[in-house]
């Protein structure tokens, strides 16, 4: 199927419009049930609703510097709802959607970002999940050594890992891709490709043409979709998890996004790129595609819309809430974790501290 | 038992815990068909088939980052880094991963590994393939730092790294690889990490190095002994967490020493050593605490080594001064 969207052939897999209009589906092209559709649609309005109130939290001095979701939800809720619950999911930190699809609890997420090493505090067996990942593109490694691990376990659990485009100018991007390549890993590598790394455009970041089309010297098959279409999303990664799964190695998909907001609480984009190109990709949100689309196929209703925003922006104060009145971090839990024994010299530094 | 090098003790170690513990995995640039550069994983392929020792390629980010995944899955890596000089461009997987997944998932997540490396001077190597760099990584919390000297040690260490819960750094003096020959056990042992072991003891002088700096240590320590002169001598054997007890108790003893080292000397173990004495054995110091250390130069060529390495002329020069030291 990859073969039919050869993005060095300028083609992009896109099903469901910004009209909200699905077009038919390919024989063979997995498609998102309309439940969990609509499953998705809540996820990606909690969300929104999680950064819009992170934000507003952020200006009252409440929240230190926060990472914002808005515009790219649909990348990592599509790609996570595609694969099992109990196949490795490597974040980076833009997929605020697939953490929830993961069943992420809000404070825990917020305790991230409110700044304590417990909200990344994930059992393996649980979770499958690694926690949030801040050095640019070295997550994506790690992505290869787990699949190498369930593969020599005799399992069949595939890892999805993510990226920004920034992320492929990195040394790791570079040394995953050719690992994954000749070890034919289990793994699939989504670049959320936003245009934007902080102040760089693409056309600075990369000579390439596509992001996608890098797969291809590794290898494998790359593939380019309209990350704002949750549709072509969990279809591309379902495929790409199946290629994985079989034993055929990798893929790499670049889903074509945009961040509506800020690439932290603490930049101001303004500085860098245009309203109008703002206002542009504002047409082209995920949400209300996706909320359009539900309507029309009478699988929600005005009301509902207007009550699961009100529901999503009520569940986030109250998780913040629940992370503002939690024990802080303890001067202990920064000492006892480092290592399973505590070395004397570090036992003596932390009586000082406690003294 | 049996007669083993250092490296022959190294391979000996990986066999005897690839045989006990199937999640043990070795990998790394040449180490399956060719056994490593310098033949530390000799025979492992062939009796444990490619899935447990591999070769990869050039890609030392990619080894010690997918060890990272490796482990966390619930595999031991055990992965080789062909010369600690090529360490670097695995330094942010080390820093920001390996040594932090424990803590930074409180306890949730660990990523415990071996990253062995030959390290230092001494074999006329090309540029690169010299540096001492057991500083950098002991700076880095959540890492453990391991040399051993001995054949024994090797042995030991290396068992008990590779069932170390934490991360272990495993640095092989690449000199020592087949300097000393020494009867080792046959069966699993471990040696404690974080213990220092006491080579000799003495009364007069206290003398600590590790690796294979303890070559001319031990000739020095010989020279001044045939003067009729006490020195006792430390391998400190684990750079973090060291033994300070060992150290501090043997300086309590002897009121004088010297600590030697082929790393630079700004920053380097030395420093940290002087300071642990300065605070635990100030009261009983007859002289002050004295460093003979590589200098903070960039490590030469070949043709430069000997302007660069201690001998044991320079310890023994450099013991003597601090054994005659009057106030």
């Amino acid at each position: 199927m990859f073969e039919n969207y050869d993005p060095r052939e300028g083609k992009l897999l896109r099903l469901l419009d910004e009209t909200g209009k699905l077009a038919a589906v390919p024989d063979g092209m997995p498609l998102l049930p309309d439940d969990r559709a609509l499953d998705a649609y809540r996820t990606m309005v909690m969300s929104r609703q999680v950064d819009e109130w992170a934000v507003s939290l952020n200006r009252q001095g409440r929240m230190p510097t926060y990472v914002l979701n808005k515009g790219q939800e649909a990348n990592s809720i599509g790609a996570v709802m595609a694969v099992r619950p109990d196949d490795w999911f490597v974040p980076a930190f833009r997929e605020l959607g697939g953490m929830l699809v993961r069943g992420i609890s809000l404070a825990q997420y917020y305790l991230y970002w409110y700044g304590n090493e417990w909200a990344n505090h994930m059992p393996r067996e649980e979770m499958h999940m690694l926690p949030i990942s801040v050095p640019v593109g070295s997550q994506m490694v790690h992505a290869v050594g787990l699949a190498w691990a369930e593969r020599y376990n005799g399992s069949d659990r595939i890892a999805l890992t993510f990226m920004g485009e920034g992320a492929s100018s990195e040394g790791d991007f570079h040394e995953a891709c050719n690992l994954a390549g000749v070890w034919k890993s289990g793994v699939v590598f989504y670049a959320q490709n936003n245009n934007w790394s902080i102040s760089l455009p693409w056309s600075k970041q990369s000579a390439s043409a596509t992001l996608a089309e890098k797969a291809f010297a590794y290898g494998f098959p790359g593939i380019r979709v309209d990350g704002n279409d949750i549709f072509a999303v969990y279809a591309a990664v379902r495929m790409a998890a199946d290629r994985a799964r079989s034993g055929a190695g990798p893929t790499l998909i670049e889903g074509l996004t945009y961040r509506l907001g800020a690439h932290t609480t603490s930049d101001d984009p303004s500085r860098y790129r245009t309203d109008a190109e703002v206002k542009e990709w504002e047409a082209r949100d995920p949400l209300p595609r996706l909320e359009t689309y539900l309507l029309h196929k009478g699988l929600l209703t005005q009301e509902q819309t207007s009550s699961i925003r009100q529901k999503s922006l009520e569940c986030a104060q109250a998780a913040f809430e629940e992370v503002v009145n939690q024990e802080d971090t303890l001067l202990d839990d920064t000492f006892r974790y480092l290592y399973s024994d505590m070395p004397e010299v570090m036992a003596a530094q932390l009586a000082r501290r406690q003294a | 038992m049996k007669v083993l090098t250092l490296i022959e003790a190294v391979t000996d170690a990986l066999r005897v815990e690839m045989s006990a513990d199937k999640s043990v995995i070795v990998f790394g640039e040449d180490v399956g068909l060719e056994g490593g550069v310098f033949r530390a994983t000799t025979g492992l392929q062939r009796d444990f088939g490619e899935g447990r020792c591999f070769d990869t390629p050039i890609s030392e980010s990619g080894i010690v980052g997918a060890a990272v995944g490796m482990a966390v899955a619930g595999l031991k890596p055990v992965v080789e880094i062909q010369f600690s000089g090529f360490a670097f461009p695995a330094f942010n997987q080390i820093v920001s991963h390996v040594a932090r997944m424990r803590n930074r998932s409180r306890g949730a997540l660990t990523a415990p590994m071996v990253i062995r490396m030959p390290y230092g001077g001494g074999i006329r190597a090309p540029e690169h393939h010299s540096e001492s760099v057991e500083a950098l990584f002991g700076h880095i919390p959540g890492l453990k730092v391991v040399i051993p000297s001995t054949p024994h040690d090797a042995k030991g260490l290396l068992i008990a790294a590779i069932r170390d819960p934490d991360p272990v750094i495993f640095l092989e003096p690449a000199r020592a690889y087949r300097a000393v020959r020494q009867e080792v056990p046959d069966d699993g042992y471990t040696v404690e990490i974080g213990t220092a072991r006491i080579e000799a003891e003495g009364d007069e002088l206290t003398l600590i190095s590790y690796g294979a700096q303890m070559i001319e240590a031990r000739l020095a320590r010989a020279a001044l002994a045939a003067e009729g002169r006490s020195v006792e001598l430390i391998d400190l054997r684990t750079i973090y967490p060291f033994d300070a007890r060992t150290v501090v108790e043997s300086v309590r003893k002897t009121g004088r020493v010297l600590a030697v080292h082929e790393g630079p000397q700004t920053f380097g173990v030395a420093a940290e050593l002087m300071a642990t004495i300065m605070e635990k054995a100030f009261d009983r110091l007859e002289a002050p605490p004295a460093r003979l250390t590589g200098p903070d130069v960039i490590y030469p060529m070949p043709r430069g080594e000997r302007h660069y390495l201690l001998t044991a002329e320079h310890v023994l020069a450099e013991a003597r001064k601090v054994l005659s030291y009057e106030p």
